[in-house]
């Protein structure tokens, strides 16, 4: 099955401040009682955008006007602490299809790669001046060009950085690498073969 | 020329170059549990896709089992069809799995290296971030997601880049009264959440070389906290001495020639390594975190930040931030702070090295009045040599709730939690927002010993003080 060459994400934008916007954060741990990803979107920042009964706290994402938006901004080391590839699960089930942050933590970067939703990383001052062009008008569209490595809104264009692993297999349509895995299933037959430790 | 035993092992485990300039990482051992495995099992049966190597996979349930509850089915019907989705994938797909009714359960991270599963020069994988702690023993091992936990199954190998390699020397001699823990939050504060971006920390220096397993295991374990996704020790006689004799240790003429194979993986001397971070041990205190990230902690005998002397508006804002969520003062002391809880266990602090040591201080004394307080061994294995010296009863005597083995209040899956904005002092991993359980629940990181005395006095407490210990 082919997958999309995602070379270009256009949308609307949000900006959720903050720095080591941690996986807890995002989908905080009891939600992740569940054996399939299917409706992780709702608990989306749970804590953060509810009050214990229910109703909604303060947050950009409870905002009508950032309501559809599909490129979230963030800040510093966005995604770390746990694995939970359910965070990256959550965030695209709720409609997001990239982040655009100052950079990310390692295992919620590779997480977001195999998913096909682009991290891309952007100094403070582009992010700052993404966010208050969407603040003065949240229908602003954003275009990330993953390939050229731009992010484009209001008539500018500021350069950001996609690591080059994740680029090549975004825009390429690999980001899944379960096929090329398995195509090389007979060589880490061989490797293992190799190791003592791994024999049966 | 030398290397690196992240290089060597890096090389003998990587399979081929793939098209975006990854490689493609043979696992050699690969630990599944409950939480993160599901929905991989379910995208094997969607793609119709056997498990690779099934005798290099090992399950266990430790996230969300009940510590006050063994028998089924738990009260939690989520919970329950947690477990039994684990089971029926594990006689599915011919993976061994380790129940709760093997004896072996426990948290993954404690039972890898108590079965001799964990062993050095070998990759392991496991969706689960703490899975640095098996660098302890000389492996590479990398917390993965779901998606990279199908391709583990499915394969037996990962998409991966490499990473550049940190040593980390901490040299010289630990003052009285400061543990493991207190070195990997000292070194999370010195470099910063993020620091280790990109980077495997390997650990060195008189500190790690006298280092019991155990106590290794409790810094590697708190790499991911640092940000970086591996960390690990050369192993040494140390190693050795643990891993002989383990279910699944080498026998015989195979454990000689295992132990040759893992005196070679250690770094090479003259290596080169990307950077080098030197601490000297005796800066190192008893260190508590303050606020919402590990890296926000300081010195027992520290004051909590004021946001007014913060130097960048990052600092300023993010202290502001912490401050409003814990309900601290600037400019108080850290010491003093009342706590509600005291929770001690997890795959940081969960060994039994952990409770004899608080054993050793807390028996004939008795937790104080209005503190829950909690002890949850790593595993049923941890349990059992617990009950067998004695050590269980001693912490019921002092008025701690003893449970059976689970992640429990680290992550608050299982119905151990805090209730409304209840202070904990903890000996586990993450003091972020809504870490333990409630939404407005708070923590405060610690070593085991400073759980120990925080219980015992109510409050968050030098447990140098507490206890006597000379702090020369």
């Amino acid at each position: 099955m082919p997958l999309e060459k995602i070379t270009r994400v256009v949308g609307r934008g949000v900006y959720v401040p903050g720095n080591d916007i941690d996986t807890d954060r995002i989908i905080p741990a009891r939600f992740m009682k569940c054996v399939t990803f299917d409706g992780l979107g709702q608990y989306l920042f749970y804590d953060v955008r509810k009050n214990a009964d229910g109703t909604d706290k303060a947050h950009p994402l409870n905002e009508a006007r950032h309501a559809g938006a599909t490129i979230l901004l963030s800040g510093s080391n966005f995604g770390c602490g746990s694995s939970r590839e359910h965070a990256p699960q959550a965030l695209q089930k709720y409609g997001f299809r990239a982040v655009i942050a100052e950079g990310f933590a390692e295992i919620f970067f590779g997480n977001s790669a195999t998913l096909g939703m682009p991290c891309v990383v952007a100094s403070r001052e582009d992010i700052a001046r993404i966010a208050s062009a969407i603040d003065a008008d949240p229908s602003l569209e954003v275009s990330i060009d993953v390939a050229g490595q731009t992010v484009s809104f209001a008539g500018q264009t500021v350069k950001v950085e996609v690591r080059e692993s994740a680029r090549d297999a975004l825009v390429n349509g690999r980001w899944d690498p379960i096929g090329e895995l398995l195509e090389g299933a007979s060589d880490a037959a061989k490797v293992a073969n190799g190791l003592p430790y791994m024999s049966a | 020329m030398p290397k690196t035993l992240f290089q060597k092992v890096w090389d003998a485990h990587a399979v081929r170059r793939l098209a975006n300039g990854q490689t493609q990482l043979l696992v050699g051992t690969h630990l599944i549990h409950e939480v993160t495995s599901p929905q991989a099992f379910g995208m094997m049966r969607d793609l119709g896709l056997k498990v690779a190597m099934p005798h290099r996979t090992f399950a266990t349930v430790d996230h969300i089992v009940p510590t006050d509850q063994v028998s089924e089915p738990y009260a939690d019907p989520l919970a329950d069809a947690m477990i039994k989705e684990l089971r029926r994938s594990c006689a599915e797909f011919g993976i061994t799995f380790f129940d709760r009714s093997t004896g072996k359960q426990g948290i993954v991270h404690i039972v890898g290296p108590e079965q001799g599963i964990t062993q050095p020069g070998t990759t392991i994988a496991c969706g689960d971030s703490h899975t640095s702690t098996h660098g302890a023993f000389g492996a590479i091992a990398f917390g993965i997601g779901t998606t990279q936990i199908r391709d583990v199954l499915a394969t037996q190998t990962m998409a991966l880049g490499k990473l550049k390699v940190r040593r980390i020397e901490v040299n010289g001699k630990l003052r009285p009264g400061v543990y493991a823990k207190d070195v990997i939050l000292h070194i999370i504060c010195t470099l910063g959440v993020n620091g280790g971006t990109g980077y495997a920390y390997e650990y060195a220096g008189d500190v790690f070389e006298r280092f019991s397993m155990e106590e290794r295991m409790t810094v590697c374990n708190m790499s991911i906290e640092g940000g970086a996704r591996a960390g690990y020790v050369n192993p040494d006689e140390t190693t050795f001495a643990y891993l002989k004799g383990r279910p699944y240790s080498p026998k015989g003429a195979e454990w000689d020639a295992a132990v040759a194979r893992w005196r070679a993986v250690a770094s090479d001397p003259g290596c080169t390594y990307d950077d080098i971070v030197r601490i000297d041990a005796s800066d190192i205190a008893p260190t508590v975190t303050w606020g919402i990230n590990p890296g926000q902690g300081l010195p027992i005998t520290g004051i909590i930040p004021d946001p007014q002397r913060a130097t960048t508006d990052d600092e300023r804002s993010s202290i502001v931030e912490a401050l409003a969520y814990m309900k601290l003062k600037p400019g108080a002391p850290i010491k003093g702070t009342k706590i509600d809880v005291a929770f001690l266990g997890s795959c940081t602090n969960g060994r039994l090295s952990d409770f004899q040591e608080v054993a050793r201080f807390i028996k004939g004394r008795k937790v104080a009045p209005g503190v829950k307080a909690i002890a949850v061994p790593g595993s049923q294995g941890v349990g059992l040599i617990c009950a067998e010296l004695g050590i269980d009863q001693v912490f019921r005597d002092a008025g701690f709730e003893w449970r059976s083995a689970g992640c429990s209040m680290c992550l608050a899956m299982n119905p151990d939690k805090l209730v409304g904005d209840q202070l904990c002092a903890s000996s586990s991993n993450r003091n972020f927002k809504g870490r333990q359980g409630s939404p407005t629940g708070r923590t405060i990181l610690m070593s085991p010993i400073m759980v120990a005395a925080a219980a015992l006095t109510g409050s968050v407490a030098d447990a140098r003080e507490v206890f006597g210990v000379s702090q020369n």
